[in-house]
């Protein structure tokens, strides 16, 4: 287990005050004006060589993802956009970080910031955690009157603005582009790339956009050096997490881990297990709603890190694991997320407009059995039809549970439409 | 996502912004470089809501429109796209049950019909004294505390159907009851107590 020392959230829980006082005794804002001197490279270096993986999902490099951006833009802004739209069904860490612990966000934003060259920041975060907002715009507010950020920020000579931007209740705005789109003041529908936001972003200007731990974890990770980072977890898989345990465990909660935990201990260690024991197990989603689901057996050994999720054909996603014991109606489950798929879908690209509608239609009438076996195949080939054909990953999204589910439970699903035949039957015979 | 839905006979005639709201407007807009106000629709289109007993009449899309001189189009498009727009009028508490996988998986359909029994209304029904609107809303993001319900802009969360009785009740007499867990866990800790950073668990004043 993670030893405590090596936890980045201490105050995950919000047990301590989310004000800048406790937050400076917990160690953030500590001599960033020294952190900042190094430069953007020794910066971008650092996390680099800390092997951060992105937290929102994709898991792409963080170091990797600024050191795409364009050197030396003098004609226009520069911006870093911070992902806080978090909604993906089971994940809900990052609101922890917005109102427990905003000034590592801010920190991190800041530093970020420098190493990109932006010059000024915007937070997007989802419209619903209000209370979550403006316990960062707070934040925000001490960090200017301290001059920690704004004008000579740090007193490094370097300008740096924050703001927030609240958004208005859409999933799609989790994607970079979307979010970029709804900053701009439009629906948030994703752009084609190329262009990326790198070259082309927000307002047309080179802009990253991160997620919120991703940030939130680098001031640490500079102050601690990119080795001790890079020490936890596993090779290319480093560092801690904060993972999300919901549904059917005796505790449910977000805890910071160390990557690459096996599955099993996690639950057992800090979710209280599973309700009515290990072998009450029937399945679990171990990345946020988007992954495919795994089978009992599979969890029994599998270990919690980008790599070791995609050798099974699912993935960490944002590490939101969602329980399932064997009470569970597993089709239901799945179908109850080809219905958020459905109502989520932004109505841009027709595979995914008029998929998500028809997956969902289908996967209900699979719920009660109301259906052909052939059904089954026809589903997935529509599924394969969507993935990869949308302009942004929803798409890819909603087709995986539904994938997985096939994949894994196969047999129950045709079991009911055969229960459903013959009660149909017998009804007819009387 | 949202459908519009505009019922002209609710419409009232005109829409202004308070001068409060008109100041407000103007801090909001000076957040966004120059020439790029429209970044200023979402906030303001809220800011409106708030002002209009919590729903958007087309008038109040025009106000903003005209404030930040964009076409209405692109504003009816912003207001009708997100769901926390409301285009017709809502009940004076909103009550949003969230229902997606994680929610459903510890009893959100127990919490959906306890709400309509308590308060005789559908999902997506409002009480004849317009005092709540019913709704089911997709994840809340919360989903470690599940089942959550929000109203208003407070989260309830760990909500038993025993809980959601008494909010109810509470929210009749006027009252606006405790959000946050209903079973009183700091956060999303697991209940009990933290695994971890027991250190960190004595509140500390600021």
């Amino acid at each position: 287990m993670l030893r405590d020392e090596d936890r980045i959230f201490t105050n995950l829980y919000g047990y301590q005050s989310f004000g800048l006082d406790a937050a400076r005794k917990r160690g953030d804002w500590d001599n960033t004006k020294a952190l900042i001197a190094q430069g953007k490279e020794w910066i971008i270096e650092q996390v680099k060589e800390s092997g951060l993986r992105g937290r929102g999902g994709a898991g792409f490099s963080t170091g990797m993802k600024w050191s795409f951006m364009p050197k030396n833009v003098t004609d226009k802004p520069v911006y870093l956009v911070i992902n806080a739209d978090e909604g993906e069904p089971g994940t809900c860490k990052d609101r922890d970080i917005l109102r427990h612990d905003p000034h590592k966000l801010i920190e991190g934003c800041l530093i970020a910031g420098f190493a990109i060259g932006a010059s000024a920041c915007y937070i997007y975060i989802r419209g619903e955690f209000y209370n979550e907002g403006s316990n960062v715009q707070r934040a925000i507010d001490e960090a200017y009157a301290a001059g920690l950020i704004g004008k000579n920020a740090c007193g490094t000579g370097y300008d740096y603005d924050i703001y927030i931007h609240r958004g208005a209740g859409a999933y799609i705005c989790g994607e970079e582009t979307a979010l970029i789109e709804s900053i701009e003041g439009k629906k948030g529908q994703p752009r084609n790339k190329p262009p990326f936001p790198a070259q082309a972003g927000l307002y047309s200007s080179p802009t990253t956009v991160n997620n919120v731990e991703s940030i939130a974890v680098v001031p640490t990770i500079l102050r601690r050096g990119a080795a001790w980072f890079a020490g936890l977890g596993r090779p290319k898989n480093t560092g801690t997490k904060l993972f999300c345990i919901s549904g059917h465990v005796n505790k449910p909660c977000n805890v910071e881990e160390e990557m690459g935990i096996p599955l099993k201990e996690l639950i057992e260690k800090h979710a209280g297990g599973v309700r009515g024991g290990w072998d009450n197990l029937l399945a679990i989603i171990p990345g946020g709603s988007s992954v495919p689901l795994l089978p009992k057996s599979i969890c029994d050994t599998v270990l919690m890190d980008f790599d070791s999720l995609r050798d099974v054909r699912s993935g960490l996603g944002t590490a939101a694991v969602i329980v399932m014991d064997k009470s569970t109606d597993v089709v239901k489950a799945i179908a109850r997320l080809s219905q958020f798929y459905a109502h989520e879908s932004c109505g841009q690209c027709t595979p995914c407009r008029e998929g998500t509608g028809w997956m969902n239609r289908i996967m209900q009438r699979m719920v009660t059995g109301n259906a052909r076996v052939e059904e089954i195949d026809m589903l997935l080939e529509v599924t394969k039809q969507i993935e990869g054909h949308t302009i942004c990953a929803l798409g890819d999204a909603a087709a995986w549970p539904i994938q997985g589910l096939f994949r894994h439970f196969r047999p129950e699903v045709e079991r009911r439409i055969l229960d459903y035949r013959n009660a149909a039957k017998s009804l007819a015979a009387e | 996502m949202s459908a519009p839905a505009h019922d002209p006979a609710k419409e009232p005639a005109s829409f202004a912004f308070t001068p409060e709201n008109l100041e407000r407007a103007k801090a909001i807009i000076a957040k966004y470089p120059a020439g790029k106000q429209a970044s200023a629709c979402m906030p303001l289109l809220d800011l409106a809501q708030r002002q209009h007993d919590g729903w958007l009449p087309r008038v109040a899309m025009d106000a903003v429109a005209d404030l930040l001189g964009m076409p209405r189009i692109r504003v009816y498009e912003v207001a009708t796209f997100y769901t926390m727009y409301n285009k017709t009028p809502v009940g004076k508490h909103v009550i949003q049950v969230c229902t997606t996988t994680p929610c459903w998986l510890r009893g959100s359909d127990d919490i959906v019909h306890t709400c309509e029994r308590k308060l005789g209304i559908g999902v997506g029904e409002t009480t004849a004294d317009g005092q709540f609107t019913l709704r089911e809303v997709e994840c809340s993001g919360a989903c470690v505390n599940a089942p959550v319900v929000q109203i208003g802009d407070d989260y309830y969360e760990d909500v038993s159907p025993e809980h959601m009785e008494k909010i109810i009740d509470a929210l009749k007499s006027g009252e606006i009851p405790k959000h946050g867990s209903q079973i009183g866990r700091q956060s999303s800790e697991p209940v009990g107590g933290p695994t971890t950073l027991k250190a960190f668990t004595t509140t500390q004043a600021d």
